[in-house]
């Protein structure tokens, strides 16, 4: 008994969450036997992690910096300028390195995966590489998920390093703040807990990024049309995925209590 | 007398599929001796992709027994078909060769995936099929940079380099001009001559079914001859015909069978 569009809406989402899930499951869990694909990890480390190197740095610079402008201001009412270090290194630590992070590693490698994989799946190169006997959740699914789990966290500390600088530069050309005074307080406001959230983070976003990008890529139907539609559907999926999750998991870090 | 009949390359008895409720192939059974020939005709949507697919199992069917040297391997699950895919190649219709790999390293491809084998063997292995299908000159091009013909001589080159029993070829010479339309059919016909392949050849094109049922492969020529008509006993056995209508099969038969046949649907289709 079929009651309509709702019926086959709800279904057709939740099957699509059950294959996500299941595709990330299984390319975790293949690298546990062979073969393994070393080689392939080691590219897609390069093409992810190193290929986003500037973007991530770019941005993570300049939202410090204009997180410090911002802030500057309403400091400046209290007359509690001296905490902008604080202000800039708390946001940029807990939300905004992990978050911008994400989606800028998204938008460039959800869609690239999505498109490359999907090109490959509507040229037969996936049937062929079946044929080959080759599996393709293992060579293609498993490399960039270990990649992007290794190579994300790394570019999060890199962009929380590049957003604490360009705070610095606002600070101390526009605020005259020295040096000593925005990087202790910078410094020592962040605890054990926030550092937890900021490396986390990460590590969830990275599953998305690549999960999303490979799920995207394997289901393309359709010529080159459906490549343009998996690429799209990708980045927004994977962007939207990653503010919903941030969302959940910084409402789940704050009820724990790290000592 | 012989005791019991030598057991088929391939049998498949009673295959069906359907996709979403729309039956796609229904009660196929058909079955091929080694070492021959079988030419797969049909309208577009007829069902001839789908039921090579079944046979290298990248889909698995509804019902029915697919058996390859008399193992079923209907229903198998995805880990146990490895052994089985490496008796088999199959030739995707534009050739499906990896992109992002060179001709080199698409023919060495599936060796590499086998393991446990020298880059010299390797490389001497990937020039030998590279040599047999005339690409060895391309060999450290891009796919790009090939013509569909040459792709199409790569992806054979690929399918043979782990020396299957059983060929399948997705409409081989589709698009192809005539004249190398012609070259895609004398290599099949040399690999199935000299290699002694069993082949299935999808195709749109009766005069590429006809030239291998009635012509063989003579490597001093390295041509195809009119095969031998009177008696003479020819080392392959003979070619077969197979067409699929709406996913039945509508025909079954021999080459002369087909041509001189007074079916209204056969004759609009020969015509």
């Amino acid at each position: 008994m079929s009651n309509g569009w709702a019926d086959d809406f709800l279904k057709r989402n939740v099957l699509a969450v059950q294959e996500f899930t299941n595709l990330v499951a299984t390319s975790l869990r293949l690298a546990f036997s062979p073969p393994r694909y070393f080689t392939d990890t080691l590219l897609q480390m390069d093409v992810i992690g190193f290929g986003s190197l500037p973007i991530v740095l770019l941005t993570g610079f300049f939202t410090g910096g204009v997180l410090a402008l911002q802030t500057y201001r309403t400091l400046g009412t209290f007359g509690e300028v001296g905490l902008l270090g604080q202000a800039v290194s708390l946001s940029v630590v807990r939300e905004l390195g992990p978050v911008l992070t994400a989606l800028m590693v998204a938008g460039r490698n959800s869609s690239g995966i999505a498109s490359e994989i999907g090109s490959m799946q509507v040229g037969e190169q996936i049937d062929a590489m079946r044929a080959l006997g080759t599996d393709p959740v293992r060579k293609l699914v498993t490399p960039r998920m270990y990649a992007t789990l290794i190579a994300l966290p790394l570019l999060t500390i890199l962009s929380d390093f590049f957003g604490l600088l360009g705070g610095f530069f606002v600070s101390y050309y526009t605020a005259h703040l020295t040096s000593a005074q925005y990087w202790t307080s910078a410094y020592q406001a962040l605890d054990f807990q926030d550092v937890i959230q900021g490396l986390l983070k990460p590590i969830f976003f990275s599953v998305v990024v690549a999960g999303i990008g490979c799920y995207f890529g394997l289901r393309t139907r359709g010529g080159t049309e459906g490549v343009g539609r998996s690429t799209t559907q990708a980045v927004v999926a994977a962007s939207v995925l990653i503010l919903v999750l941030d969302f959940f998991i910084t409402k789940f870090l704050i009820g724990i209590k790290f000592t | 007398m012989d005791s019991a009949a030598p057991t088929p390359a391939l049998e498949l008895r009673h295959v069906t599929l359907s996709f979403d409720e729309k039956p796609v192939l229904s009660e196929i059974s058909f079955q091929m001796d080694h070492g021959g020939t079988l030419i797969l005709l049909g309208a577009a949507g007829a069902g001839k992709s789908v039921l090579l697919k079944l046979i290298v199992g990248l889909l698995i069917p509804d019902s029915g027994d697919i058996m390859v040297d008399g193992e079923n391997m209907a229903g198998l699950p995805e880990a146990l078909w490895h052994p089985v895919r490496q008796r088999m190649g199959m030739v995707f219709q534009e050739g499906a060769l990896f992109d992002s790999l060179s001709v080199y390293e698409n023919v060495a491809f599936p060796l590499r995936e086998a393991g446990g084998k020298e880059e010299e063997k390797i490389e001497r292995r990937v020039r030998e099929v590279l040599d047999v299908v005339e690409m060895e000159q391309a060999i450290d091009k891009m796919p790009s940079e090939l013509s569909g013909g040459m792709r199409r001589r790569v992806s054979i080159a690929r399918a043979i380099v782990t020396q299957p029993g059983l060929m399948l070829y997705d409409s081989p010479t589709a698009g192809l001009d005539p004249v190398t339309a012609h070259t895609i059919t004398v290599l099949i016909a040399k690999l199935r001559d000299v290699r002694h392949t069993t082949s299935i050849v999808v195709t749109h094109r009766l005069q590429d079914g006809y030239a291998l049922a009635n012509f063989i492969y003579a490597p001093d020529k390295k041509a195809l001859v009119p095969a031998p008509t009177n008696g003479a006993k020819s080392h392959s056995p003979p070619t077969r015909f197979l067409l699929l209508r709406d996913g039945s099969i509508y025909f079954q038969g021999s080459g002369q069978e087909l041509a001189h046949s007074a079916d209204s649907y056969l004759r609009r289709f020969l015509a």
